[in-house]
């Protein structure tokens, strides 16, 4: 059953490529999203507990993220129905420099998409390091022609930085795991296999300077794919230039995916007792990010780019919270959840805006509440839920890791972490708020575009889950959570 | 075969650093081509004692891949966007090689001091490795044509590859060939997004692509 979590998408992915028909490959992708969340609920039922061999094996960390993927893709997908239908295929006009493109066929888009959605699980699934690797490169390879959706120079640069940095990042993470298996070498005789569980049973042998070599470019190879300052440069580009969908999925999934890359080789550090070495660089990355996000989001002019940073600042909260440790490892695992819920659901959102007003640039547009009263207030919801805003499941895992690292003593790091999350909450209110407010200028398209149900409902959905998730977190999900932190010490 | 072993380790550092000094794209992509065969060659040479199927196979797809399959790719998109050198690089060739040279002292000092747990293959495997990887993370950044900052990662990846030579036998081949694929498939790729590139601004110069970023003045 794990293998068809993996082979369900990609089928479907190299059958989309060749239906020509639109309303059949559309249907298709519905049809392998809605599969993929079945197959996913069912590996919640403890009775399956599904592995195949030591290959492919899904523990409680990696059902976590897989359970993210999978809701937000079949979320994205619906969204994406909706989307496709309304981008034109002609050769038109592109509103910030009037220049002539078309789009990429949506054949290939589609394709794209549910090869991105197949390398993400395989992600979630691999225990070996060096299957998570080949998934996590494939992750970047499938998703570089999402990127490249709109053909014209802007997208095109985007998609060159991100293939040329994510490549080389990730090309690290193999050297990496190279080190890794020096590492586990010395194990007099037969060197540990490379896999998480294996590694971490037998982690008082591994070598510990080879190890934390091999940690070091983890964080540096992998982080460079989640997005962490200062090796985040391709992330506002990538994001800003996508199609909203593929920003959605981008930031949501993709970079989870790359995060827990990290976490594998982390549960392995503290099972051979060097927690803290990865504990503290953790810490030290996070704040980092925090500082980048809280710098550029203040008055930024591109409202995508906006939402790009904000994942940088969340990406940094992940990583400070897994770095903190004890109950802010929940908290911040929790927090994946949240934010990927919520910020695919305000790059959805933004797919609306973007839509109606033809421009990202926060200084164009204005009164969207007014336009667009649905997307507007699920605009002004999302960014009340993203800067950690009460009844919001962000504020409630926001506050678990600032409990958690008061708990443990870190005030210096609570007062940080308090401090950038002030600067980035009034930072974003300044550029939302002007956003939703007012009247908008004339000569903006017709608001029939942007309030289609296929573009509301999706982000609707996911804000409803973001505010259920606020008010009580279901015990199932706690337990799970639990489970999942428990080996990041 | 020892001697063979480090016969190729000398050769895949001195083309490194020929590398750097190179501004005709064309015979950067045969020096990496050449590099190619070297690895290729390299992996037979490091397993000689124990020659598997495993280890043969692997020797066939480094040598076809890198050592035909990238320099037939990027033979075609150099054809396709029309350029023959890299005209001024961010640092000049002269500079290039004194750094190369920095370098290499640097890999060899660095390695004597990297304790590692069995004795490798040879004593010139670790610093070779990651003389080769710094070169390419090298040429990445100082060079202004994407096709060189391709041609870049593969040698990074060549670098990256050195060191797993000697580790081979712990991982199974379905995973060093997905890793293989997966350097195939994103050059490939890197390969069509340079097309587009010329096909866009009529050049491939990696560091005009300079219209994304924050607050433009």
């Amino acid at each position: 059953m794990i293998a068809a979590l993996v082979l369900v998408p990609a089928l479907a992915g190299a059958l989309a490529y060749f239906i020509q028909s639109d309303s059949a490959r559309r249907a298709l992708l519905l049809v392998a999203a809605t599969a993929h969340v079945v197959l996913t609920l069912l590996c919640w039922i403890p009775s399956l507990a599904p592995a195949a061999g030591d290959w492919l094996v899904l523990d409680a960390l990696g059902r976590l993220f897989l359970s993210i993927t999978a809701v937000l893709f079949l979320t994205a997908a619906i969204y994406s129905v909706g989307y496709l239908r309304r981008e034109s295929r002609a050769v038109r006009r592109d509103f910030e420099e009037g220049l002539l493109f078309s789009n990429a066929p949506e054949p290939t888009f589609t394709a794209c998409l549910l090869l991105f959605l197949a390398a993400m699980t395989l992600v979630t699934v691999s225990h070996r390091f060096g299957l998570l690797w080949v998934a996590i490169e494939a992750t970047t390879l499938a998703s570089a022609p999402l990127i490249y959706f709109h053909r014209h120079h802007r997208s095109l640069e985007a998609t060159w930085k991100y293939l040329l940095i994510c490549s080389v990042g990730i090309a690290l993470a193999l050297l990496g795991n190279f080190f890794l298996a020096v590492a586990a070498s010395d194990h007099g005789g037969m060197p540990i296999p490379l896999v998480v569980g294996d590694l971490v049973r037998g982690a008082s042998h591994l070598h510990v300077p080879w190890l934390k070599a091999a940690f070091a470019l983890f964080l540096v190879g992998y982080g460079t794919k989640m997005g962490l300052a200062p090796l985040h440069t391709w992330l506002p580009d990538a994001h800003s230039e996508a199609p909203s969908v593929a920003s959605a999925l981008l930031s949501g999934a993709l970079l989870n995916c790359a995060f827990l890359g990290i976490l594998r080789l982390q549960q392995v550090c503290v099972a051979a007792g060097q927690g803290p070495f990865g504990q503290n660089l953790l810490v030290a990355f996070g704040l980092l990010s925090m500082a980048v996000a809280a710098v550029f989001i203040p008055r930024q002019a591109d409202f995508k780019r906006m939402l790009a940073y904000s994942s940088v600042e969340h990406m940094g909260i992940l990583a400070l919270g897994v770095g903190v440790g004890g109950a802010a490892s929940f908290g911040a695992l929790l927090h994946a959840v949240n934010h990927s819920l919520t910020k695919a659901m305000l790059f959805l959102v933004a797919g609306n805006i973007l839509t109606f007003y033809r421009s990202k640039s926060t200084g164009d547009v204005r009164g969207v509440l007014h336009a667009l009263p649905v997307s507007g207030g699920l605009w002004l919801l999302g960014f009340l839920a993203i800067t950690g805003s009460p009844p919001f499941g962000p504020f409630l895992s926001e506050l678990t890791i600032l409990k958690g690292a008061l708990d443990l003593g870190r005030g210096g790091v609570a007062l940080a972490y308090l401090f950038f999350l002030a600067v980035i909450f009034v930072g974003m209110a300044d550029v939302v708020l002007r956003m939703a407010q007012g009247l908008p200028e004339t000569g903006a398209a017709e608001p029939t575009a942007g309030e289609s149900l296929l573009a509301i409902l999706p982000p609707a959905a996911l804000a409803t889950l973001v505010l259920l998730l606020g008010l009580y977190v279901p015990p199932f999900l706690r337990s799970a959570i639990q489970a999942a932190a428990g080996g990041l010490g | 075969m020892p001697a063979w072993v480090d016969a190729a380790l000398v050769l895949l550092a001195l083309t490194s650093l020929l590398l750097l000094g190179s501004s005709r794209l064309v015979a950067c992509v045969r020096i990496v081509a050449f590099q190619g065969l070297l690895l290729g060659g390299l992996t037979l040479a490091a397993h000689a004692h124990e020659l598997s199927l495993r280890t043969l196979l692997l020797a066939a797809g480094v040598t076809v891949l890198k050592g035909a399959g990238f320099p037939w790719l990027l033979g075609r998109v150099l054809r396709e966007a029309d350029v023959r050198r890299e005209v001024e690089p961010f640092v000049s060739y002269n500079a290039s090689l004194l750094i190369g040279a920095v370098v290499l002292a640097g890999s060899l000092w660095l390695s004597a001091r990297l304790p590692l747990p069995a004795p490798p293959i040879s004593m010139l495997m670790v610093p070779v490795s990651l003389f080769v990887t710094l070169a390419g993370l090298f040429l990445i950044v100082s060079r202004r044509k994407a096709l060189t900052q391709v041609l870049g990662y593969i040698v990074l990846e060549n670098g990256i590859y050195v060191f797993g030579v000697g580790l081979v036998e712990g991982t199974p081949m379905v995973l060093e060939m997905g890793v293989l694929l997966d350097v195939f498939v994103a050059v490939f790729v890197m390969g069509i997004a340079i097309f587009h590139i010329s096909r866009e601004f009529d050049h491939i110069d990696a560091d005009q692509l300079t219209a994304l970023r924050d607050w433009v003045s």
